[in-house]
């Protein structure tokens, strides 16, 4: 098991930036997930740490050692791939011991190796049939096996929930973490799913136009998205921002939005007259009878034990979550309380947040 | 079951279609049964009028096929001993004697040095390049490939002359060498094209799986490329060979003896006294055989060849 250092690790393919000056550290033993949407260098970098491409500049350290530059092979790495990419004419066994063959390793030492993992992951029964015939979960499986078979220093998972329909990647995913808990090894996985990075990550790095936007465990990230891209990527519905222009000082426990003041953590960083943004997560959100800062409900959405209600007000429009035992009708104008210690000041432009008394221990870099 | 169905066809559909192929596969096979029937028959009966379908068969061809005869005088007939085997007694009995085995076997040897040589060559570096040319960045990659195949945009013949001039200054004329590498010139655009489609279909991330698997990228292309390209390899050795096999105009521009292929040999079979129809007809039918045999062996291959890309696994 390892830990994986990545040091301001860029790659260029022609004259397409895919990644920019990346650096995270992925902890012995953690289960790290890449999240970000489609095109934001995830996957590059997950094949730049694999060795499948190879950085135009910056580092990889496993376990201190610098393999920047060195092949796949040599780097004692497995990959699981979306499409799983279990060999066609092989079967399953073979499939699973085909690492070990390209060690050398003794016949009897291989089956050995390839029954223990076929038990871990029960799939003993399938053992001698042709890939080509197996569920979407068996090959997850079978491409897991071939991925723990021979213990390597990290596995490396490119959105391996991807290609099972929506019902068995839930089963799935407790699987992986499950393994994963159970083998200890350090896991980088790639997904642009956040509930899935939120559910399975212990530690989770936000990946946007090629840039880290953010590094942290699921809590901080929730909590104390370092950028707009963030709050807006995490969460479901994601974070409400309120758009205004004013200013603070540090020391500052409240903001002015158009006349009414809003409680705020305080502020450690000094703005004026710019445009700002208070972002606010929809279940921060309070409907009250009275209150100066008021919105009007446009929209209903009935989810059971709470209901999304969309809200407008002179800032922008709302998302709240609020219990659906305080009813809400189309076209009533309520009192808004937000939850002061959640909330969080952007700059709209450059999208970063400022620091706060919630969130000063939290940002790296 | 319904009466009717969008999928499967009706029972008189598939009669007219079942009549259509027949009817074709008759139409195709007739010469070829022809071929093969004169073969064995004698030569009075090939040239016969009404054409005989229903004659006594005879290995008169084959044995005409294979020796050089001369006439015997009826002195020598009868100073001769009986016949040993039934080559003697068939020569024997139209008043010749065997002076020599013929050329055919060594023509036919080598179609097959020729033939399997520069398919072998073809398919050897088409698929390095094919392989390159589908996962590398290669530079100029497009003009090459359309360079190569730009070298198919006239019929080869139409290069004759220089490339008779050009082996006859490499003392290429008439050697095995020189021919392979003619028909491993012709067939090698058609090999890279076909293979880099091939190869193209394949997932990159078997090579990448076997990449982190602890191999070196020689070791993923053979075990892992080679296994899945083989149905696109066989299919693209069938046609290169069915080109060098074939091949009629060069072979007889270039080659008069040591390296002489069987095609432009078997004209020549028209030996003494008269045109040997058996004779040709059964060096026709032998010479059909390996292409046929190798294309039964692969035909498993050519079929999935020919449909792929358009059936997904």
């Amino acid at each position: 098991m390892a830990e994986i250092v990545i040091r301001n690790l860029r790659k260029e393919f022609g004259d397409f930036v895919a990644v920019k000056e990346s650096s995270f550290t992925v902890g012995d033993g953690e289960f790290f997930m890449l999240l970000g949407p489609s095109g934001c260098g995830k996957t590059t970098t997950l094949r730049m740490i694999a060795g499948l491409e190879l950085p135009t500049s910056g580092q990889i350290l496993i376990d201190g050692e610098d393999v920047s530059q060195k092949p796949a092979s040599q780097r004692d790495i497995a990959f699981v791939f979306q499409m799983f990419a279990l060999y066609p004419h092989l079967n399953v066994r073979r499939n699973i011991s085909y690492p070990l063959v390209s060690q050398g390793l003794p016949r009897a030492d291989v089956r050995a190796k390839v029954a223990e993992v076929a038990r871990i992951l029960g799939i003993e029964s399938i053992l001698d049939k042709p890939v080509g015939g197996l569920s979407g979960g068996d090959r997850q499986r079978v491409a897991l096996g071939r991925a723990i078979v021979r213990s390597p220093k990290a596995f490396m998972m490119d959105e391996p929930l991807g290609a099972l329909d929506a019902e068995f990647r839930e089963h799935m995913s407790e699987e992986l973490r499950a393994l994963h808990d159970r083998m200890g090894a350090t896991t980088v996985y790639v997904t642009h799913d956040q509930l899935e990075a939120m559910q399975m990550g212990d530690k989770i790095v936000v990946m946007n136009h090629g840039v880290v936007e953010q590094f942290g465990t699921p809590q901080e990230i929730y909590d104390h998205p370092a950028t707009m891209f963030v709050a807006d990527f995490i969460g479901s519905p994601p974070m409400n921002f309120l758009r205004f222009e004013g200013g603070f000082r540090p020391g500052d426990r409240s903001v002015s939005l158009g006349g009414t003041a809003i409680a705020t953590p305080e502020l450690r960083e000094e703005a004026a007259g710019r445009k700002l943004a208070l972002g606010v997560r929809p279940e921060h959100i309070a409907m009250l009878d009275d209150g100066p800062y008021r919105g009007r409900i446009e929209a209903v959405e009935y989810l059971g034990t709470t209901q999304i209600v969309t809200l407008s007000t002179p800032h922008g429009t709302l998302k709240a979550r609020t219990p659906s035992d305080r009813a809400a009708r189309v076209g009533e104008t309520v009192g808004l309380g937000f939850a002061a210690s959640t909330l969080v000041l952007f700059d709209a432009g450059s999208g970063r947040a400022f620091r706060t008394a919630a969130n000063a221990g939290v940002f790296h870099g | 079951m319904s009466a009717w169905s969008v999928t499967e066809p009706s029972a008189r559909s598939k009669g007219i279609a079942a009549v259509l192929v027949i009817l074709y596969t008759v139409i195709t096979l007739l010469p070829l049964v022809w071929i093969i029937a004169t073969g064995f028959k004698t030569g009075p009966d090939s040239i016969s009028y009404p054409p005989k379908v229903i004659f006594q068969p005879s290995l008169e061809g084959y044995v005409n096929l294979f020796t050089d005869r001369t006439r015997a005088t009826p002195e020598q007939l009868a100073a001769m001993p009986p016949p040993e085997n039934f080559v003697d007694e068939i020569v024997q009995r139209r008043g010749e004697v065997i002076t020599q085995p013929s050329k055919f076997g060594a023509r036919f040897l080598n179609s097959v040095i020729i033939g399997f040589g520069s398919t072998f060559l073809s398919i050897f570096l088409g698929t390095l390049a094919a392989y390159a040319f589908s996962r590398f960045r290669v530079p100029l990659k497009d003009d090459l490939l359309f360079f190569i195949l730009s070298t198919r945009m006239m019929p080869p013949i139409a290069v004759a002359i220089p490339i008779f001039l050009m082996f006859r200054q490499l003392g290429l004329s008439d050697t095995h060498l020189g021919m392979i590498l003619l028909y491993t010139g012709v067939n090698i655009s058609l090999a890279v094209w076909l293979l880099k489609g091939f190869i193209d279909e394949i997932p990159r991330e078997y090579e990448e799986a076997a990449l982190i698997d602890g191999y070196t990228r020689l070791q993923a292309f053979r075990k892992v490329v080679l296994p899945q390209a083989a149905t696109g390899i066989a299919s693209t050795a069938i046609f290169c060979l069915i080109f060098a096999w074939n091949e009629y105009a060069f072979a007889f521009l270039l080659t008069s003896g040591t390296a002489q292929t069987a095609p432009p040999f078997i004209p020549t079979i028209f030996g003494v006294g008269g045109k040997d129809w058996p004779a040709v007809a059964a060096g026709a039918t032998l010479f059909l055989l390996p292409v046929m045999i190798f294309t039964i062996l692969l035909r498993k291959h050519l079929l999935r060849g020919i449909t792929f890309g358009a059936v997904r696994k």
